[in-house]
């Protein structure tokens, strides 16, 4: 039972740990590296159920007649493309945090941006007071 | 011609991306963009046009025969999700270099508009498309153009509500793909018409409920259903302007039309709501999601927070209807997702054009605005009257077969309980229009003008098409019974 579904196993664990590591860590770049992880057992989720027992390569050859399933392997292409996109923006939009805030800590940023809210009503009351 | 429009109205806006990336100047990109906006409407209408009366276009890409290649399918539905996306898209676009001239320096403008660009060809191609895989892909680009976009704001929380909208659009836009794999292992096949023929087949599988409990997840985190709209809120407050106004009219709910497509097409009626009792589910959680969300707004100080959370609540009604499981309740949602679209992005873009004047969106700041910028305020005036819906506005229109599908199903408690929650809209959006007209203007604001023509005439046809579609429903409700009979299985 186990053997048998060895790549879903890796595949569900790889996602637990993924999903974990998304909602569990304050650091955003940790964040970003969880999200892959998450992204990645999807990947080999699709590439699983491409393989054909026995198959090959689907080249078409003499003395081959089981192939593997190639369209999951070209979904899968695309989705990394994707993937790949998504962490570079990410990434991107975390430099920014980092040149911004001088922190990629996401308590730390709550707490500065709840500091920020405080001082901007503070002077919006003085600045209706004086008028 | 006409048999390729189909594809013609996703290549407008596809191919002036990449073009609008390699012109330095800002004003010759926006010409560009806005031509291809405005002509990827026309394709639309043409569109619709072909459609009208419950006619359906399959047009296959690159001439592969489905579910082989992929297929291009468009009713009645997808035709006015398409109008939708297009047309206000285009509203927004036109106003977008008024709004970009103080914000971003101007070699920066035409790769703004290349992104905006990318997000309208990306739903675009959700909404035509039949084919699940290439639903993600396009989900995906919209939303990689929307953290973009929202993360091109002014203030640095704008930062941090795009990366958080990241995060999130990541999670769902993955369990979606999840859900497409479980389904790919079933059946074989990923022509959306093909696994509706398919899937009731395996209704018992396990492998099919887990793929719909994926894809519900999923794609009610891109929708922002409550309690999943975590991220909108600061998305929508923080994002540049006038890019909210068209977020608001669009992301969500080309979302909210892939659930639709999915749950009553592709696993079908029976499927969705007798075995896996969808209903059971959306129907608390779209309440609770009105009256919460409402009742947020009604303490919100800050215009633009307000309007979002309002539109929390909106989103609560659109997914109510679907919960009834009838016609009206059918035709509610899809009336209330285009006229919804419609007022809020007007009312952002009003709200845009009021912060352009004020520099700030907090609600004290807009005292006397009614006085300064009367044309402006007046538009946003007619848009609120639209949202909380009262008669001869569009947000009239869906109420009315809202609260009617409510009465269908015997359900008197929750007819009352959708007047009271309009009752709420009739609170906050009372307390801007309020300060707008009857509070003294504070000294640093006197000297405030109406804004350029160029921003009023597209805040004024929102206003208007929310009257005219008040009155005429042809449109919007007709071709929202249609598509609800349809969809539903019924009167055919």
């Amino acid at each position: 039972m186990i053997a048998g579904l060895f790549n879903y196993w890796v595949v569900i664990i790889l996602m637990m740990a993924g999903l974990y590591i998304v909602m569990s860590s304050r650091h955003l770049v940790k964040k970003i590296i969880g999200l892959n992880v998450f992204q990645t057992s999807v990947f080999l989720l699709f590439i699983s159920m491409g393989k054909i027992s026995g198959g090959t390569a689907p080249i078409i050859a003499d003395g081959f007649t089981a192939y593997s399933n190639p369209l999951t392997h070209v979904l899968i292409l695309t989705a990394i493309v994707v993937g790949v996109a998504t962490t570079a923006l990410g990434l991107a939009i975390t430099v920014r945090i980092y040149e911004a805030y001088d922190t990629v800590d996401e308590d730390d940023i709550a707490e500065m941006d709840i500091e920020n809210e405080n001082k901007e009503t503070a002077v919006s009351t003085v600045v209706a007071k004086n008028t | 011609m006409i048999y390729q429009l189909p594809a013609i109205v996703l290549l407008l806006t596809l191919l002036a991306a990449p073009i609008c990336s390699m012109i330095r100047n800002g004003d010759i990109a926006w010409k560009l963009a806005v031509i291809a906006a405005w002509l990827s409407v026309a394709a639309s209408m043409a569109l619709m046009h072909q459609v009208w009366g419950g006619n359906e276009i399959s047009y296959h890409m690159g001439g592969w025969p489905p579910p082989w290649g992929i297929e291009v399918r468009i009713d009645e539905l997808s035709a006015l999700v398409l109008i939708l996306v297009t047309l206000f898209g285009s509203l927004v676009i036109t106003v977008l270099r008024e709004s970009l001239r103080t914000a971003m320096r101007s070699h920066r403008h035409s790769l703004y508009y290349t992104t905006f660009l990318l997000c309208m060809a990306s739903l675009i191609g959700i909404t035509i498309t039949g084919d699940a895989f290439n639903v993600f892909v396009f989900l995906e680009i919209s939303s990689l153009s929307t953290y973009a976009l929202i993360a091109r704001g002014r203030d640095r929380r704008a930062l941090t509500a795009a990366f958080r909208y990241l995060i999130m659009g990541t999670i769902g836009a993955t369990f979606i793909l999840i859900a497409i794999g479980f389904m790919y292992m079933v059946t074989g096949t990923l022509n959306m018409a093909d696994l509706a023929v398919r899937l009731p087949e395996h209704a018992d599988n396990r492998v099919v409920q887990a793929s719909f409990a994926f894809f519900i997840v999923g794609i009610a985190l891109k929708i922002a259903i409550f309690p999943l709209h975590y991220w909108l809120p600061n998305a929508y407050t923080y994002a540049p302007k006038a890019t909210t106004a068209f977020l608001a009219a669009t992301a969500t709910k080309v979302s909210l039309y892939v659930m639709i497509r999915f749950i009553f097409d592709v696993y079908g009626v029976e499927f969705s709501f007798k075995q896996m009792h969808i209903d059971a589910l959306l129907l608390p959680l779209s309440v609770a999601g009105i009256f919460i969300a409402s009742l947020i707004a009604v303490f919100q100080s800050d215009v633009k927070r307000l309007l979002a959370w309002s539109s929390v609540a909106q989103l609560g009604y659109m997914s109510l209807g679907i919960a009834m499981v009838n016609v009206a309740g059918l035709t509610a949602t899809v009336t209330h997702m285009f006229n919804h679209a419609m007022i809020k992005a007007g009312l952002f873009l009003c709200l845009a054009a009021m912060i352009y004047r004020l520099n700030s969106s907090h609600i004290k700041d807009l005292a006397g605005i009614g006085r300064s910028m009367p044309l402006t305020t007046g538009a946003f005036a007619v848009l609120g009257a639209g949202l909380v819906g009262i008669p001869l506005t569009a947000g009239f229109v869906s109420k009315w077969y809202l609260i009617n599908a409510a009465l269908e199903n015997g359900w008197v408690i929750l007819a009352v309980m959708l007047i009271i929650s309009s009752l709420m809209a009739v609170a906050y959006i009372g307390k801007i229009i309020d300060v707008a007209y009857f509070k003294p203007a504070p000294a640093q604001h006197k000297d405030v003008k109406e804004v350029a023509t160029s921003i009023l005439i597209p805040c004024w046809i929102f206003a208007l098409l929310t009257i005219y579609f008040g009155i005429d429903t042809r449109l919007t409700a007709g071709v929202a019974g249609r598509v609800a009979e349809t969809l539903l299985g019924v009167g055919l």
